[in-house]
């Protein structure tokens, strides 16, 4: 019984983190239709950034929440403006583009920070069930995922931003011709998308500590999670985290943890042969 | 691409002077040089193959894989693996070019049979590469073993054996043989992608990259022809890895990585698209000019690819060697023009 707790809380924990790491992608390819290589980056910056704010003395759950996300969204502005920004619409030139930005990010992070792990310790402790002990940090990490995923649901639906955001992704010509800018509309949505990273990266430093090559680490589960989603961004990316985050986090839990990714990855690339519009071009068509 | 360039790569005047510099260089170089830079020069030539496969596949294909290094990789590490096992080396030779191949073909089912687009195509083999990366790494303990040959996880394997004559294990080649052999198989590699090019099989393979709804409404099924083509730069990359793993003796994870891939990429960008002796030009310049950072302290390498890569997607898009050639090909024209007023522009496309 305790086992089967344990069990539901990581599968729970894998479904959550897969959520988290690939929200600020599935924002970014879902409205832009622009695949951010470099994704792993801002992860990876989110977690300098918590580092660094912690470093200042600044409390951690606001270096956590307030500092990673504002960081890494300011650098997502600069980022756009300079080279996202004119590569639109050709898809290929821009996943090389961010790939270069990717080593780029890596190779000035790891001149100014030096290329060794720096961890900061898991906060809040833990607390038992039966003979087994669970990081409060996990549950943490599980309500983060919901809270994120209600509140992309009401940005999108109820604001009149997420109307903007929804008209444009549909119809950039429509909306343009309505008086909005589809260059604004992209703007604010890759800041968006990578504060939503740098969040990520921020709550993620604690469990994994924080290296230049981390994104590395991410970024394959993360590209996974968000094309097996398909075109709905939240529905997609919901439904994919948890098949993919139940299959990743049962497997290791059978086997290691290296063979629950594999397990992650054979299972999308088999998905991606039935489904090949994710699961989202098939079914729950029309949803968010 | 414009016909300018196409008329430039494809011509057989292009062909027959890279080949003839290759041949030149084959009989000449050793002599000229110490067998210090012989060895280097030998690493160059190996990862030349590795680019030219890339810009087989992305520049006549349309196939953009970003995890070209997987099959490189693969390659490296079944005939470490195999050659161990087997001791001969001419099976695990053939058995490093076959594997990779195998695994390009099944990878490639999934994803043109899948008709997933380029987009995709280029994730999916980057999180392929990625996974392996992940797996040989995870390999380190010594219950992690294939027949005798231990995998060696993040240690890699080292001391394989080299090449030997088939069936006299003790005549193993030597750095200048192995200076022979990377050269000589690379001219043949070029030499057989070229003819492959110029062939009614190429041509609808470019064909399918120019414009693959119209060249399936003529009748050809692109998924089959995009298969071929992608098996064929699998084996290509295969035999590279195999050449790799002899030049070194030695292999390790790193060359599945996030970093190894991109290489590759960046050899084939810098060089050129659409060209088959651009991604050697790239290579060649890139590796040196990563030793060249290796020597210093200021730059990392990461930054300065990374910058390279960025910079050349946003203002040289087409590469050095198209833009050279274009630049040759004004000049020519303008040269023909004067010589005689209808100067004819008659070459042969690829």
């Amino acid at each position: 019984m305790d086992l089967a707790a344990i069990v539901a809380i990581q599968v729970l924990y894998g479904i959550a983190s897969l959520v988290i790491i690939s929200a600020g992608l599935a924002v970014i390819f879902g409205m832009m239709k622009v695949i951010n290589l470099a994704h792993g980056e801002f992860l990876m910056l989110g977690g300098y950034a918590t580092l660094g704010a912690l470093k200042l003395g600044i409390n951690l759950w606001i270096a956590i929440f307030v500092a990673a996300p504002l960081v890494v969204g300011l650098i997502g502005v600069v980022l756009e403006r300079l080279v996202i920004r004119r590569l639109y619409g050709r898809m290929i030139d821009t996943m090389l583009a961010t790939w270069g930005l990717s080593l780029l990010l890596v190779g000035i992070v790891t001149s100014v920070f030096g290329n060794t792990t720096a961890g900061i310790s898991t906060p809040l402790g833990n607390f038992a069930i039966g003979s087994y002990s669970v990081s409060v940090y996990t549950l943490l990490i599980i309500a983060v995922a919901v809270v994120l995923a209600v509140a992309l649901r009401a940005v999108l639906l109820k604001t009149q931003l997420g109307l903007i955001a929804r008209g444009t992704m549909q119809n950039p010509q429509m909306a343009d011709a309505l008086g909005i800018s589809p260059g604004r509309v992209y703007s604010v949505t890759f800041a968006v998308g990578a504060a939503l990273s740098g969040l990520a990266g921020g709550l993620l430093a604690p469990l994994t500590g924080v290296v230049p090559t981390m994104g590395a680490a991410f970024i394959a589960k993360a590209f996974i999670t968000v094309i097996g989603g398909g075109p709905a961004i939240l529905t997609g990316l919901v439904g994919a985290s948890t098949f993919f985050g139940a299959i990743n986090q049962i497997a290791a839990f059978l086997t290691t943890p290296v063979f629950g990714e594999v397990a992650l990855l054979f299972a999308a690339i088999v998905m991606l042969r039935l489904l090949p519009q994710g699961i989202t071009g098939r079914f729950f068509k029309g949803s968010l | 691409m414009s016909s300018s360039v196409a008329a430039f790569a494809g011509s057989w005047k292009s062909a027959a002077l890279c080949i003839v510099i290759g041949i030149v260089l084959l009989l000449g170089l050793p002599s000229l040089i110490d067998d210090f830079t012989l060895i280097q020069v030998t690493i160059y030539l190996v990862m030349s193959m590795l680019a030219v496969s890339l810009g087989f596949i992305w520049g006549f294909g349309g196939i953009l894989c970003f995890g070209q290094a997987a099959f490189f990789g693969l390659g490296a590490y079944t005939y470490a693996i195999a050659v161990v096992n087997i001791g001969d080396s001419s099976v695990p030779f053939l058995l490093s070019i076959a594997v990779p191949a195998l695994f390009a073909l099944v990878l490639g089912y999934v994803i043109f049979y899948g008709r997933l687009s380029d987009v995709y195509m280029g994730v999916i083999t980057l999180t392929v590469t990625l996974i392996l990366f992940n797996l040989v790494n995870s390999t380190a303990g010594p219950e992690w073993k294939i027949g005798t040959a231990p995998l060696g996880g993040f240690n890699g394997i080292p001391a394989i054996p080299p090449l030997n004559w088939p069936g006299n294990t003790d005549d193993t080649i030597t750095p200048r043989g192995m200076f022979n052999l990377s050269l000589g198989l690379l001219i043949v590699v070029y030499a057989g992608l070229r003819l492959l090019i110029a062939s009614r099989v190429g041509h609808v393979i470019v064909a399918i990259k120019e414009n693959e709804q119209r060249a399936q409404l003529l009748g050809y099924d692109a998924r089959a022809y995009k298969l071929f083509a992608f098996t064929l730069g699998g084996a290509i990359a295969g035999l590279a890895g195999c050449l790799f793993a002899n030049w070194g003796s030695f292999t390790s994870p790193t060359i599945f990585g996030l970093a190894q891939s991109a290489q590759i990429i960046i050899w084939v960008i810098v060089g050129g698209l659409g060209t088959l002796i651009g991604p050697v030009v790239g290579c060649i310049l890139i590796q040196w000019l990563t030793t060249q950072i290796g020597t210093q302290q200021t730059f990392n390498a990461n930054l300065v690819l990374g910058a390279i890569l960025v910079l050349f997607v946003l203002l040289v898009p087409r590469g050095l060697v198209p833009s050279a050639g274009d630049l040759l090909g004004r000049l020519w024209a303008r040269r023909a023009r004067k010589a005689k007023p209808a100067a004819r522009v008659e070459e042969r496309r690829a």
